[in-house]
């Protein structure tokens, strides 16, 4: 077979990896995309997030520290976590993937929250800081909704901490600096969250258990 | 001489409170920068020449020590200062109180990138399914029943509960009522004015033959059956049985007296070396 076509093989067999949920976590370990696409999986990665640019689309690296390293070795890529995610180029991104704009909006507070407390606040703070914008109730089953995606974590002392999702999915430099640098404007007249939308959640949340 | 002594405690005491200060900036109980690095290294450069003894050099190695340790938190401090991460927390909380919640989720989908991840069933996936399943033994093959054991229920003899020590094979309080006469016996065999040494009377053959005597004494005690007499002064524990079982004293404020009945002891008494 060509190179050609040994590197199409592969790309599409990395396609499958990445894309299809193997574990109950989302992604792929490096090892296991070493183990069987060989030992060229990074240049094979390369061309695949080529191929998904044009789709807004990118192969992302999660590495095991919290620091990317410059220059991974072969070792810090093998214990790397592979996904495949929005690359953020085209206006999608507009749409709020499934998310209502309340929970989507308390994540986000929750996660800046977070990282300006240098990566860990007390469940009872960040409860405090939601509870500004959010009826009561809701803030529980938020939180923990949270935790279950993968967005966040708590220990046994109640200490919040940012969890797998938000390091593959949130861009946490660019979080902070556009919330810094937003006009300070007095909150928007927000629309408050009707009975009907308290049933609707219930409902989804035993859906979603 | 004497402006020399002088100099050296003054050099220790400032040495002293220098590591006092390095320790709370390690714990975190003052700032890093609090600590003037260069003007504590004029100070430990200054008493250096008066180190003589091997505690004045331990002491300014031990400020060096200290010293390392603040200027590493002094650099972690200025790198998370400078990176974009830090922010102030006020400043931040106060800008997502102010920020509304549209803007909110405008700035946050500019910094969210969702992952994306399928779950579907393809041809192959079933294929696999349906090989796996006729390849699979039936369940009764792979989990073995067991039967049930049948379990009748009847009375326990006296016999199975002394086997199960739940009772005794002699009976609490005839063992006692026994145990008791024993007492006045060797009273009045070996006693000297109505009582007799504590372990005199619990003292036997084996150990644990000692601690269940000495546990049976206790009760005697308790139920008003003997009481102890101890000499403070002389240590000394004796036993004295009562003719008859004193009923008024179990409805009176009792106090406990622990004695201990330690191996070791039941070897002195053995040995006739326990006073």
């Amino acid at each position: 077979m060509s190179k050609k076509g040994v590197y199409g093989s592969k790309i599409k067999k990395a396609t499958q990896m990445l894309f299809y949920k193997r574990h109950q976590k989302p992604g792929i370990k490096g090892w296991e995309l070493h183990k069987s696409l060989g030992s060229d999986y990074p240049k094979v990665l390369d061309l695949l997030d080529d191929y998904l640019k044009p789709l807004d689309l990118q192969v992302k690296t999660i590495f095991e520290e919290e620091k990317t390293p410059e220059k991974p070795t072969v070792e810090e890529l093998d214990k790397a976590r592979f996904y495949v995610a929005l690359r953020g180029d085209l206006a999608t991104k507009d749409r709020l993937m499934g998310w209502r704009i309340d929970d989507l909006a308390g994540l986000a507070i929750t996660i800046s929250y977070i990282i300006s407390k240098k990566g860990q606040a007390p469940r009872k703070d960040v409860e405090k800081l939601l509870i500004e914008k959010m009826p009561n109730w809701k803030i529980g089953l938020n939180i923990e909704r949270y935790i279950r995606y993968g967005y966040l974590a708590q220990d046994d002392n109640g200490l919040m901490f940012l969890d797998w999702r938000t390091r593959a999915e949130v861009d946490q430099k660019a979080l902070i600096t556009m919330i810094l640098s937003s006009d300070l404007q007095k909150a928007e007249a927000a629309e408050p969250v009707e009975e009907k939308e308290k049933e609707e959640e219930l409902q989804e949340q035993g859906e979603s258990d | 001489m004497q402006a020399t002594k002088h100099q050296k405690t003054l050099g220790k005491e400032k040495l002293e409170r220098i590591i006092e200060m390095c320790i709370a900036i390690e714990n975190h109980t003052a700032e890093p920068f609090t600590l003037n690095i260069d003007e504590i290294i004029k100070i430990v450069k200054e008493y250096f020449p008066h180190w003589q003894d091997l505690e004045e050099l331990k002491l300014d190695a031990e400020v060096l020590h200290h010293l390392a340790s603040v200027i590493k938190i002094q650099s972690e401090w200025v790198k998370q200062r400078s990176t974009l991460l830090y922010t102030d927390p006020f400043l931040l909380e106060e800008k997502i109180l102010q920020t509304g919640k549209q803007e909110m989720v405008s700035i946050f989908l500019k910094a969210w990138n969702p992952l994306i991840e399928f779950e579907q069933i393809s041809i192959n996936t079933l294929a696999q399914g349906l090989l796996y399943w006729e390849a699979l033994a039936p369940i009764n093959e792979r989990w073995k029943e067991f039967e049930p054991a049948v379990v009748s229920n009847s009375f326990a003899s006296r016999e199975e509960l002394i086997k199960q020590r739940v009772l005794s094979d002699v009976e609490f309080s005839s063992e006692l009522t026994h145990y008791w006469e024993e007492l006045k016996n060797c009273v009045a065999k070996k006693g000297v004015e109505g009582k007799i040494h504590y372990w005199d009377f619990i003292g036997a053959e084996t150990y644990e033959e000692t601690v269940q005597r000495a546990f049976l004494a206790s009760f005697l005690v308790t139920y008003g059956y003997a009481t102890l007499e101890i000499d403070r002064l002389e240590e000394e524990v004796f036993i004295e049985p009562f003719d008859q079982p004193r009923t008024e004293l179990l409805t009176q404020q009792s106090i406990s007296v622990p004695i201990a009945v330690s191996c070791e002891d039941w070897q002195k008494w053995k040995r006739g070396e326990l006073d």
